[in-house]
C-alpha cells in the first residue's frame, strides 16, 4: 500500500518536474513545481515525517509558490521565446546532466553503508508524533544553527524592507 | 460482519464516512445560503426568499435547478484548462478539510471512529495546509478569466488570504501549546473536562487568541467585512466574474464550504468542539445508549450555526474595509498581538504547568 503510495507519488514528482521544464507559460511551469512539492509532500508523509510534509505544504505550496504565481500574473509574463542562441546548452547540457548524475550515484552508492537504509513503507501506522523529537533535536543540540538562521531571515527582512521604501 | 477482514470493515465504513460527511456538508452549504438569505432579510426589515416551498426552504433545490440548466458560457480569451482547474480547487479544498474534523464523540466501531474521517497527528497541520492550497483556486481564476477586473479581485483576495493565513495560524499556536498537541481529537479531549469553565476561550484564557483567530477568518473567507475581492461597486463581481452555471456554483459553494471549515475549525480549538457546556452534571440523564451518542453532535452542530448566524450579523452590520486598512490592521495589529498572546501563553505554561 505504502510502496504502492511511493511509487504513485514519485512518478507524479518526477512528471512535474519534466512538465516544468517543457512548458512555455510560466504559469504553468509554476504549476508544475507546485505538483513535485505536494508530491514531496506525500513521500515525506509516507516516509514518517508528517510535520515536514506538512510544512512543504503550508511553506513551499502555500507561500512561496503562490508569490511565484503572483508575479507572474502581475507581470502578466507572457510565452516563453524558443531561440537557437546558446550553441553551447546544446553541446554542454546533456552530457553535463549525465555527469552530474553520475557523479552523484556514484557517490551516494559508494558511501552507501555510511548512509545507511531505510524502509519503505510502515511508518504510518504508528501513532507517535515526531514533532515532540523534531522540537527536542532543534531546541537543544541544533539550538545555535536555528537561532543563526532565524537572525539571518530577520537580516533579510529588514533588507526587503529597506530595498522597498520609496524614499531611501 | 464476521467474514469480512478488519482492512475490509475499516475502508467500507471509511467510505461510507465520507459519502455520508460530503452529502451533509453539500446540503448543508445549500442550507446556509438560505439561512443567510433568509437572516439578512429580516436584519434589513424584508421577507427574505419565502415563495418557493414553506418559508422558502425548498429555495436551495430550486437555485441548485437553475445553476445546472443554466448554459455554461466559455468567455473565448481565457486560458482554458486553467479557467476549468480553478473552480475544482476552490471547492475541492474546500471540502477535503472537513475530514478531519472530530464532528462527535470518539466512538469506535470494530476499531473505526465513527464520528470522524481520518485521526490524523498533525490534523491541524493539514487544515491550515489545505486552506493555504486553496488560494490557488482563486488566483488562477482571476488569471485565467483574462479580465482585469477579475484580475483585480483575484490579486486582492491572494494578497490578502496569505497575509491573513500568518495571523491565523500564529493565533492558534496558543491552543497547540495548551493541549500538548496537533490532533485536533486531542485538542478536543484537552477541554472537556469541566464542561464550559474547561474551554479554551474561558478556562484556557485564550480569549485574545479566539478573536484574532475569528477576524483572521472573516479575511480567509473573503466574508464582509474584509470582501474585498468581490466589491461589486469597484470590480463588477471579483475573481468569478467571468463563471456562470455550475464553476460560478462551485465557487459559490466553496465560499460556504470554507465558513463552515472555519466554524467547525473555531468550535474544536476554542469552545470545546463536541463536548457539552455542562461539563459531567447531567451525566447520570443521557449516560445510556443512542442520546450519549448523538448528542455531542448535537452541541456541535449547534455552535456551528452560532458561528454561522455570526458571521451573517457581522455581514449585515459593518461596511467593507479599505484595501490600505486592511492590510495594516492585518500587519501591524492582529500580527503583533497573535505573537504577544503566544509568548504570554508560553510564560503561563512554563511558570504554572
Amino acid at each position: 500500500m505504502q510502496t504502492a503510495l511511493f511509487i504513485i507519488f514519485g512518478l507524479a514528482a518526477i512528471a512535474g518536474a519534466l512538465n516544468l521544464l517543457f512548458q512555455r507559460h510560466p504559469i504553468n511551469s509554476a504549476l508544475s513545481l507546485v505538483v513535485v512539492m505536494m508530491s514531496l509532500a506525500v513521500l515525506y508523509w509516507s516516509l514518517g515525517a508528517e510535520f515536514l510534509a506538512a510544512a512543504q505544504v503550508i511553506v513551499y505550496a502555500g507561500a512561496v509558490m503562490v508569490l511565484f504565481v503572483f508575479v507572474v500574473m502581475l507581470l502578466n509574463a507572457g510565452e516563453e521565446v524558443r531561440t537557437h542562441g546558446s550553441r553551447i546548452a546544446y553541446i554542454a547540457g546533456i552530457p553535463g546532466a549525465a555527469a552530474i548524475f553520475c557523479l552523484l550515484s556514484f557517490v551516494f552508492l559508494k558511501n552507501k553503508t555510511a548512509l545507511g537504509t531505510t524502509q519503505l513503507g510502515g511508518y504510518l501506522s504508528d501513532t507517535i508524533s515526531n514533532i515532540t523529537e523534531i522540537s527536542h533535536t532543534l531546541f537543544t543540540s541544533l539550538l545555535l544553527p536555528f537561532e543563526a538562521t532565524s537572525i539571518l531571515i530577520l537580516v533579510a527582512i529588514l533588507g526587503a524592507v529597506v530595498l522597498a521604501r520609496k524614499e531611501l | 460482519m464476521t467474514h469480512l477482514t478488519t482492512f475490509e470493515i475499516f475502508l467500507l465504513l471509511t467510505v461510507l464516512k465520507i459519502a455520508v460527511v460530503l452529502v451533509i456538508t453539500l446540503t448543508a452549504v445549500a442550507y446556509t445560503v438560505l439561512l443567510e438569505r433568509k437572516v439578512l432579510g429580516r436584519m434589513q426589515n424584508r421577507w427574505g426568499p419565502s415563495r418557493t416551498g414553506p418559508f422558502g426552504l425548498l429555495q436551495p433545490l430550486a437555485d441548485g435547478i437553475k445553476l445546472f440548466l443554466k448554459e455554461d458560457m466559455m468567455p473565448l480569451a481565457v486560458e482554458r484548462p486553467l479557467f476549468v482547474l480553478a473552480p475544482i480547487i476552490a471547492l475541492g479544498c474546500a471540502l477535503i478539510s472537513i475530514s478531519v474534523v472530530p464532528f462527535g464523540a470518539e466512538t469506535k466501531y470494530h476499531g473505526v471512529d465513527l464520528f470522524q474521517i481520518a485521526n490524523l497527528n498533525i490534523g491541524l497541520l493539514v487544515v491550515l495546509g489545505v486552506t493555504s492550497i486553496g488560494v490557488y483556486g482563486i488566483a488562477l481564476s482571476g488569471w485565467s478569466s483574462n479580465n482585469k477586473y477579475s484580475l483585480f479581485g483575484s490579486l486582492r483576495a491572494t494578497a490578502q488570504m496569505i497575509s491573513y493565513e500568518l495571523a491565523l495560524g500564529l493565533s492558534l499556536v496558543g491552543v497547540v501549546l495548551r493541549a500538548g498537541s496537533l490532533s485536533l481529537r486531542d485538542i478536543v479531549n484537552s477541554q472537556a473536562r469541566h464542561g464550559m469553565l474547561s474551554w479554551n476561550i474561558l478556562g484556557g484564557f485564550q480569549i485574545v487568541g479566539f478573536f484574532i483567530y475569528l477576524m483572521a477568518a472573516y479575511a480567509e473567507t473573503n466574508r464582509s467585512p474584509f470582501d474585498l475581492p468581490e466589491a461589486e461597486s469597484e470590480l463588477v463581481a471579483g475573481y468569478h466574474t467571468e463563471y456562470s452555471s455550475m464553476k460560478f456554483a462551485m465557487f459559490f459553494m466553496a465560499e460556504y464550504a470554507n465558513m463552515i471549515t472555519v466554524a467547525c475549525v473555531a468550535t474544536l480549538l476554542f469552545f470545546g468542539g463536541a463536548n457539552t457546556p455542562f461539563g459531567h452534571i447531567f451525566d447520570g440523564v443521557f449516560a445510556t445508549g443512542f442520546i450519549h451518542a448523538v448528542l455531542p453532535i448535537f452541541w456541535f452542530v449547534f455552535k456551528i450555526l452560532a458561528f454561522l448566524l455570526l458571521y451573517i450579523w457581522v455581514r449585515a452590520t459593518l461596511p467593507r474595509f479599505r484595501y490600505d486598512q486592511l492590510m495594516s490592521f492585518g500587519w501591524k495589529f492582529l500580527l503583533p498581538v497573535a505573537m504577544v498572546n503566544i509568548l504570554a501563553t508560553a510564560f503561563a505554561l512554563a511558570f504554572h504547568p
